[in-house]
């Protein structure tokens, strides 16, 4: 398939690209699962705890290892790989064919995006083997959260991408913003467990309100309207801001 | 019709004109040299014509279509080495082949391309690992994978050992003879000299003159320089006297002057008729190099 945003042989070719960062596969792919088995070998992460409304820790680091990924790959692995394109003229030499060099960032989006859908599915599928994690009892709901996550995950990696004149600065930027994302995510205190107003400001946040909603649709409730609708709001702003921001050289 | 008509280009950077009004005309199997000093806006002019930049002023075609809004058609026929320009550090060189031939609708087959490259024994290197001179072959398989009309090759040899470029001088007369219009960017004159069938000269955005080498030569003051040391003092006036003299210079008891044919034979004649005799008698042509300076100089 040949348009000018989305062309098969590139996305082939970022695909064999990326399998081959072995930095990009574990800290995206492997990591997240990896912390999970971690905690979950604790024994007191896997009684029944009320600080999360009586589930066990282990279940509500279920939701925050699926975010995990998306957040490490939108906030370090895109911007650094796109900015690293621009700043080698890769995307330049990529303007000198038929094919336009957004062809390059279409499919940089479809691999990053792919790799932290991979990612949630096996951190959801050790946490049911390995640790008896219940599957999420609103699929649908599940899944509409998680596509909504990684969206804007894609997006503010866009314009980390955007805003980033070399690999450098948007290193500096994306271990900046990885640690605040990461909170909101709930990797140091799951959402369940944060006190009310913290949770309520977190909700504000992408990745805050990604982890509501994927909580939410984990106990079988159709996830509040609120949260996705945060979700898709950052994903229009920084969709908008990156396109108007990001430069091809 | 010509490959690449050029009328009139301007392109400033914050206000200050880069380039200022470029015109030239390419015609179909010639090797167009671009030539000037470091600055001179011999990129940016061919970076419009590549429709890589959007000029400011003025008309670009190439095969009778604008590089602006008709990208994709132009870049179909048009192949371009750029200066500044790299791959993904891990694509392999057979796996950039793949993927550049895939972007074009007629591709030319690239095992024999990279064969003629000397590529075939590093097909399965990353280009990260390839040496600067690997990697400008990379980029020349890359500009000719799609089997385009015109090649733009800017500063193809430079960083080149000098074999490597005369290597690269036979390359760029193989890829005219296989019929592709070459349009030539360069600063090195000899290449210039060697390669081009026309040459323009590019000094601060304007074309400071556009001709054959030969022509260029031609048009300096000095094109014939002779130098000798005579065996008796010769008289000044009678030396400034001489015919379409350029320039006279007496140093440690040395003649050098500067003039044409006619200059030649004058000086000739006179040491026969003062009964001098010139050893160490020495004519030479000036080259593209004095061509050039001159040309450049003079607009200063
Ligand atoms: N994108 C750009 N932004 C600002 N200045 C530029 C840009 N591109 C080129 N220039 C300036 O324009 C002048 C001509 O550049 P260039 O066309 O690359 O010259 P050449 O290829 O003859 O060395 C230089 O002074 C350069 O600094
Ligand atoms: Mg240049």
């Amino acid at each position: 398939m040949k348009t000018d945003v989305l062309d098969t042989a590139v996305l082939r070719t970022e695909l064999r690209l990326f399998r081959r960062e072995p930095g990009a596969l574990f800290w995206m792919l492997a990591f997240p699962t990896l912390l999970l088995v971690i905690l979950g070998s604790i024994p007191s992460f896997r009684e029944a705890d009320p600080s999360f409304d009586g589930l066990r820790p282990v279940d509500a680091y279920v939701p925050v290892a699926v975010l995990l990924g998306l957040t490490v790959g939108g906030l370090q692995g895109m911007p650094q790989v796109l900015t690293g394109y621009r700043e080698r003229g890769i995307l330049r030499r990529m303007s000198a064919t038929p094919v336009r060099p957004a062809a390059l960032l279409t499919a940089q989006m479809v691999v990053c995006g792919g790799a932290a859908l991979g990612s949630a599915l096996l951190a959801v599928a050790v946490g049911r083997l390995a640790f008896d994690v219940s599957l999420p009892e609103q699929p649908l709901g599940y899944l509409l959260a998680l596509l909504l996550a990684v969206l804007a995950a894609l997006s503010l990696g866009a314009v980390l991408s955007a805003l980033s004149r070399t690999t450098k600065i948007a290193g500096a930027i994306g271990s900046a913003a990885l640690f605040p994302a990461m909170f909101c995510a709930g990797v140091w205190l799951p959402v369940q467990a944060m006190p009310d107003l913290l949770a309520r400001i977190v909700g504000w946040t992408p990745f805050g309100a990604a982890a509501q909603a994927l909580n939410e649709a984990a106990a079988g409730d159709w996830p509040d309207w609120s949260h996705l609708a945060v979700l898709v709001a950052w994903t229009a702003l920084l969709t908008a801001a990156a396109s108007r921001w990001f430069r091809w050289e | 019709m010509s490959v690449i008509e050029v009328t009139d280009l301007r392109k400033s950077y914050g206000g200050r004109p880069v380039v200022d009004g470029v015109s030239f005309t390419v015609e179909e199997g010639e090797i167009f040299g671009v030539l000037g000093p470091n600055g001179a806006g011999k990129t940016t002019t061919v970076e419009c014509v590549g429709g890589l930049r959007v000029p400011d002023a003025g008309r670009v075609r190439v095969t009778g279509l604008d590089p602006v809004a008709d990208h994709r058609r132009v870049a179909e026929v048009l192949g371009a080495q750029l200066q500044r320009s790299e791959l993904q550090p891990k694509l392999t060189v057979r796996e950039a082949l793949e993927l550049y031939a895939a972007f074009y609708p007629r591709p030319a087959d690239w095992r024999p391309l990279a064969e003629r490259l000397d590529l075939a024994p590093m097909l399965d290197t990353r280009f990260a690992r390839l040496s600067g001179g690997q990697k400008q072959r990379l980029f020349v398989a890359l500009a000719l994978v799609g089997a385009p009309r015109v090649v733009v090759l800017d500063e193809l040899t430079t960083g080149l050992d000098p074999r490597a470029r005369r290597e690269t001088w036979q390359l760029i007369e193989d890829i005219r003879a296989g019929g592709v219009t070459v349009l030539l960017v360069t600063h090195f004159m000899e290449e210039a000299q060697r390669l081009c069938d026309r040459i323009a000269v590019i000094d601060r955005g304007r074309v400071a003159a556009l001709d054959t080498p030969a022509g260029l030569i031609r048009r300096s003051a000095g094109a014939t320089v002779i130098s000798f040391t005579p065996s008796a003092p010769l008289d000044e006036a009678d030396l400034r006297a001489l015919p379409q003299l350029a320039s006279v210079d007496l140093k440690d008891a040395r003649v050098t002057l500067s003039g044409t044919d006619e200059t030649v034979n004058a000086v000739i004649t006179l040491l026969a008729r003062t009964r001098v005799t010139a050893h160490q008698l020495r004519v030479t042509d000036t080259t593209l190099d004095d061509a050039f300076l001159d040309l450049t100089e003079t607009t200063a």
